[in-house]
């Protein structure tokens, strides 16, 4: 079971900071799960406002999450 | 040699010059960020992926060395909660030539803006508090160098 971690905005509208999930049938790329995620917030259908990482290496929607430990969603980041 | 360091506190840069400048080299170059104190900004919070931080630097750090002639990189992110004119990143690389120096300087900042996992939230004096959103112009900026 993949641990989901939230960061920055993402996390105040999801309302926690991570959360390990069982992964429904069918669910096996990034665009799958931002799909589930979005039936319970609807902040994960606006993609274009969301960046990924699985495993802490940043990631595009169509990674395939099957063997993931760790999956993270987040704003475009803004440091430096 | 590559130093890579995400923390809290303060960094002095002449101490981290010094620390190029052991690496034996004919230049260094060097970038510091501010916390800009614009709009009555009272306080910037760099929040962070802990797990990915360290490892998304180094990662940058070894493709500017894979790219220019270099013989040392330094990379500092501050996290927590800084002040308007507070020291908030250091990236400083050394080589034989000020070329390399310079635009391995450049392209670290540049794609550390886009690749690394921080994020900013501002607090204003009149009580306000927001996520900086991500500029247009800084993926411009990192594109530049692929």
């Amino acid at each position: 079971m993949p641990k989901i971690l939230y960061f920055a905005w993402v996390r105040d509208a999801v309302g926690v900071a991570e959360e390990t999930v069982r992964l429904p049938d069918g669910v096996a790329t990034v665009a799958d799960l931002a799909d589930w995620l979005a039936i319970r917030h609807p902040i994960f259908a606006d993609r274009a406002r969301l960046r990924v990482a699985v495993d802490q290496v940043m990631a595009g929607f169509d990674t395939d999450i099957s063997s993931a430990r760790e999956i993270a969603f987040f704003p475009p980041v803004t440091g430096g | 040699m590559i130093t890579i360091r995400v923390c809290e506190s303060d960094f002095d840069v002449g101490v981290e010059i010094d620390g190029l400048m052991a690496a034996g080299v004919g230049g260094i170059a060097s970038f510091i960020g501010i916390v800009r104190g614009n709009g009555g900004l009272v306080s910037l919070t760099l929040d962070h992926y802990p797990a990915m931080t360290e490892r998304a630097l180094q990662s940058l750090a070894d493709a500017a060395f894979a790219r220019w002639q270099l013989s040392a990189v330094t990379i500092i992110h501050r996290v927590g909660t800084m002040a308007s004119g507070d020291r908030i990143v250091f990236v400083g690389t050394a080589s034989a030539h000020r070329a390399a120096a310079l635009d391995a300087t450049a392209f670290l900042i540049d794609r550390l803006k886009t690749d690394a996992p921080f994020w900013k939230r501002e607090t204003f004096a009149d009580g306000r508090d927001n996520w900086v959103e991500a500029r247009e112009t800084d993926a411009e900026s990192a594109a530049c160098w692929v």
